[in-house]
């Protein structure tokens, strides 16, 4: 099981780094869209050729591999902005923060009361660290696209926590949560739609009418 | 003892001699037919290099003998260098405790020697090119530390050749493997830096603003360009040599054999060199020095991940 | 019973979509929603049986969704009468998205599986957005845009928070479950940190949903630039929502024996949120936004009467109902005030009580209401908290609560004050009280002077009850 979730998990991890480093809002989307068909394939390497892991492996990817991507991609296509990413704090400093977060999940992780048969496996340390490089892009990003980038990494870092407990989760919860997301990045991307028809940017900079 | 150094010494040299321009053929050949040519034979450094030692010596009034070390420098380090790796299943001739260090400063000094002949001409180009050449050189070099360290952690020996030991098959197969694939990845972007291949800089670049490492080279000539191209292609088969045995861990155990493997794994690799160049454009040259910090921190990640 | 109780409002949405016709899609509320009011009373009364292994109802879900219902119930009147005003904007968003919300809050509160309630309370986000942006301006867009963002982050820690919960299961060698019945039978046999990890992030989770600070920071914003109505059902339905799902987590950490850890964070929690409350509420020019620290802090009141527990937690649920109404009645009432004066902002409110008679005199009473003045329902259920505060011999505690209250009264004074008194500009005002907008903030005024005078027996038995699922000790 290892082997084949290892290298899987380790790919996520590059796609973090790649998601931090990347200057090109479309590749961004992209390969969150591939950590998403990634991702889709883990209840499978984790649990085997269940039922159950084989509909959450093809829910997972048709909407975070397939579904939300087309939809984020088609929302630049509109809106018709400029393709670069516009940090707050650069790249090379959010690559930076990425990393010792990531090798401080690894470390981290070492000291959790984790079971057993969960210590050697990259779950636990991937999971935090893809947390935290979607709260790195949630806070140190201009552009309203990119915090929905920043969620999605967020919520795929739950959903690698999540596979280790996927008995926990009924496959009617598991695909309420994923319709809630779903629907939740729609009604985003709504919104995004209508920040760029008011402000003809997507800069969340320009939010800032309403302060004390 | 004497005899088996010296054959090894002898197997060793002419691996490197012989058959490192070889590289740099395979490289041309491949981006011809990725661009639909016929291209120019796969043997054309060598007949490059044969023209340009019969050639004379042109030297500018303005320069010193700083000028003329430059090509010499470049040309004796990677043959020195080249002593302290095995290639593929051939051990080093010569190995000691920390050679790996020395392995790593040897190439500093080659890169002190060319920059400062480079700026020894006095021209802005070239002082250009040299600054461009450190900074990412320095950039680079962190890389190719940590890789060496989770390296030495893997092997428990701090010599070249017990880090690229036999250990290395069981490794890919532990857990340590990730660890594995994640330098492996570094090294080669290591070696294009180093090498001065794209997508980090262009050698066959016209435009002197554009260009790195050609800029520096663009005062010397005859036999002097000849040691300098020659010495390119020792640099690129002794860093190669590393990324092959990496990549490559088996071993045949019969020396003649282990040869034709590492020979075979450096013309693959350069092989996806020239790939490499055909299917991506140049770095702006603001993104190169992002993309080595992201290589040294992928190196450090692959670190804590053998050391946790 | 249950099912239908959740289902109904999704099929009337539906059938809302369908319709052309605008005022029977506005009456399709009242309608739904008063349906939606006399099935919860039958399902609290008992007639129905309300219990299962994934959905059913306790004495605290109960609660919660009478309120809820109520409020909703009355919410609905008002928008009635306010589609009818605002016929530029259409109710063809705000009628659907009104009853999904229902349905989502519905579910939320009445799902005894934790990924259920997550699940749930992620919708009543998400449908909630389009409320809040009914205004289709810059500043709603602004609101919207953080509104979604903050509380889908936070909502999503919340089901880090619950994964962590299954995995204490998991640690503790039962088999991993997030029926919230199976949990707290084994709750003794949870791995501890892993428990205490979990509630922590549930906390911060459906803390932000509740606007706790430090996590309220998107509410002065949504609050400020949604309608009055939505602002009504956010700062008394969703808030109590998001509370209940809290209060599954202390439920479960007390079943565990690490109850107290849960109430002093739940304590630490509230205390910070009625400094800041009272912080910004002092010269506080606006009047919505003024409305929604005055959220903030009642949540921090919440939050510290189960934090105290005993005799607080008691006085916690009264608030909750007492919250709820008040909250919604000053919503709608300032929602016609702003109505009236084109403004939220006191630099241009003078005199509402001339002007608008009855909203007016609403919005004053409302603000002696939730102020903690006598004899309206806050001020016994305030007043029950600080008596379990002093109870449980913490002085310094219940000096700063006294001290934050008194900061809160004045600071909220000065501005409504300022907006309801004094002499009217002398332009008539474009708007004028009708029925349908004052009819709910006036009964729900009344509701909350009839708790302040005498709380009926049956309500009284039924937060006793709510109290004591909170207290039980291993």
């Amino acid at each position: 099981m290892i082997e084949l979730t290892n290298p899987l998990l380790l790919a996520v991890i590059l796609i973090n780094f790649f998601t931090l480093g990347s200057a090109r809002l479309g590749a961004c989307i992209r390969v969150v869209a591939l950590q998403g068909a990634l991702l889709a394939l883990l209840p499978l390497a984790t649990h085997g050729m269940s039922g159950h892991a084989l509909i959450l492996g093809a829910g997972a990817l048709l909407l975070k591999g397939i579904f939300i991507p087309t939809l984020l991609l088609r929302a630049i296509r509109e809106v018709r902005i400029r393709r670069e990413v516009e940090p707050i704090i650069g790249f090379v400093p959010t690559l930076i923060i990425g990393a010792l977060t990531t090798a401080g999940a690894f470390i981290f992780a070492d000291f959790l009361p984790l079971i057993a048969e969960h210590h050697e496996g990259f779950y636990v340390p991937t999971a935090l660290a893809t947390i935290f490089t979607g709260f790195l892009l949630l806070i140190t990003r201009r552009k309203a696209i990119t915090q929905i980038l920043g969620y999605l990494l967020l919520e795929n870092g739950i959903f690698i926590f999540g596979v280790l407990l996927s008995a926990a989760m009924p496959l009617m919860v598991e695909a309420g949560v994923l319709l809630d997301l779903l629907v939740g990045v729609f009604v985003m991307g709504i919104v995004l739609n209508q920040i760029n028809r008011e402000f003809s940017t997507l800069n969340t900079e320009r939010l800032s009418a309403l302060k004390e | 003892m004497i005899g088996s150094l010296a054959l090894s010494l002898t197997i060793h040299l002419a691996l490197l001699l012989l058959f490192a321009p070889l590289l740099q053929g395979v490289i041309t050949k491949t981006k011809a037919l990725f661009a639909g040519r016929v291209g120019a034979p796969l043997l054309q450094p060598y007949y490059d290099l044969a023209r340009l030692m019969r050639k004379g010596f042109v030297f500018s009034r303005t320069t010193t003998w700083v000028f003329q070390a430059g090509p010499v420098v470049g040309l004796a380090v990677p043959l020195l260098a080249s002593l302290l790796i095995p290639f593929g299943g051939l051990a080093a001739p010569i190995s000691f405790e920390g050679d790996f260090i020395l392995f790593v400063y040897l190439f500093a000094l080659s890169r002190f020697f060319t920059a400062t002949a480079a700026l020894d001409t006095g021209s802005s180009f070239e002082g250009m090119g040299a600054a461009r050449e450190v900074t990412f050189s320095c950039l680079a070099e962190p890389t190719m530390l940590f890789t060496l360290l989770v390296l030495a952690r893997l092997s428990g020996g701090l010599s070249l050749n017990t880090l690229f030991g036999k250990h290395l098959l069981d490794a890919w197969h532990s857990e340590a493997g990730t660890s594995l694939g994640l330098i492996l990845v570094c090294l080669f972007v290591v070696l294009l830096v180093e090498n001065s291949r794209i997508p980090f800089d262009d050698p066959n670049t016209h435009l002197e603003l554009t260009m790195i490492h050609e800029v520096m080279v663009l005062d010397h000539s005859g036999p002097a360009f000849g040691m300098i191209l020659y010495g390119a292609s020792l640099k690129m088969m002794v860093l190669g040599a590393i990324v092959v045995r990496l990549a490559l861990p088996w071993q045949t155990g019969w020396w003649l054999s282990d040869a034709l493997l590492f020979m075979a794994g450096l013309i693959a690799m350069a092989v996806f060199i020239g790939v490499i160049e055909s299917i991506m454009a140049r770095l702006r040259l603001p993104r190169v020095p992002q993309m080595l910090i992201g290589t040294s921190l992928l190196s450090i990640f692959a670190l804590v991940l053998v050391l946790r | 019973m249950l099912e239908v109780l959740i289902l109904f409002p999704i099929a009337i949405a539906a059938l809302s979509l369908v319709t052309s016709h605008y005022q029977f899609r506005s009456w399709l509320l009242p309608i739904s929603s008063g349906l939606h009011l006399l099935l919860s009373v039958l399902l609290a009364i008992g007639w129905f049986p309300a219990t299962g292994e994934w959905i059913g109802l306790d004495a605290l879900s109960r609660l919660v969704l009478i309120t809820t219902s109520l409020l909703f119930f009355g919410c609905a009147i008002y928008a009635v009468g306010y589609l009818d005003i605002r016929r530029d904007r259409g109710n063809k968003v705000m009628v659907p998205c009104l009853l999904i919300f229902l349905s989502a809050m519905t579910l939320a509160i009445v799902a005894r599986h934790l990924g259920l309630i997550w699940m749930a309370v992620e919708a009543t986000t998400i449908s909630s957005a389009p409320l809040i942006y009914f205004n289709r301006n810059r500043l709603s867009i602004e609101a919207t845009w953080k509104y979604l963002l903050i509380c889908s982050v936070g909502i999503a820690l919340a089901m880090l928070g619950i994964l962590f919960i299954a995995y204490s299961a998991l640690g503790g060698g039962s088999p991993v479950c997030l029926h919230l019945d199976t949990l707290l039978s084994n709750a003794t046999t949870l791995s501890r940190p892993w428990l205490h990890a979990g509630f922590v992030f549930l906390l911060v989770g459906f803390g932000t949903k509740m606007g706790l600070a430090p996590l309220h920071t998107w509410k002065p914003d949504a609050y400020g630039e949604a309608p009055g109505l939505v602002g009504a059902l956010l700062a008394g339905g969703l808030t109590s929502v998001a509370f209940l799902a809290i209060l599954r987590g202390v439920q479960l950490m007390t079943a565990a024996g690490s109850g107290d850890l849960a109430r002093q964070a739940l304590l630490g929690m509230g205390m910070f949120s009625l400094l800041l409350a009272a912080i910004f509420m002092v010269r506080q020019p606006d009047i919505k936004r003024l409305l929604a620290y005055s959220s903030v802090e009642h949540m921090g009141i919440l939050a510290i009467g189960v934090g105290i527990g005993g005799m607080a937690t008691f006085g916690a649920m009264l608030h909750l109902i007492n919250n709820a109404l008040t909250k919604g009645g000053l919503f709608l009432a300032a929602g016609n005030i702003q109505r009236a004066y084109n403004s939220k902002n006191i630099s241009e409110i003078r005199g509402a009580m001339v002007t608008l008679p009855i909203s007016g005199t609403l919005f004053l009473a409302g603000f002696l209401a939730i102020t903690g003045s006598p004899p309206f329902g806050p001020f016994i259920s305030e007043f029950t908290i600080l008596r379990g505060i002093f109870g449980s011999d913490r002085m310094v505690i219940g000096m700063l609560v006294l001290l934050f209250l008194a900061i809160v009264f004045i600071g909220m004074g000065a501005t409504i004050l300022t907006a309801t008194q004094g002499e009217p500009a002398e332009e008539p005002p474009q708007f004028q009280d009708r029925i349908l907008l004052y009819i709910s903030p006036l009964c729900f005024m009344l509701l909350i002077l009839l708790i302040g005078v005498y709380i009926p027996e049956p309500i009284q038995a039924a937060l006793h009850q709510a109290a004591a699922l909170l207290e039980v000790h291993p």
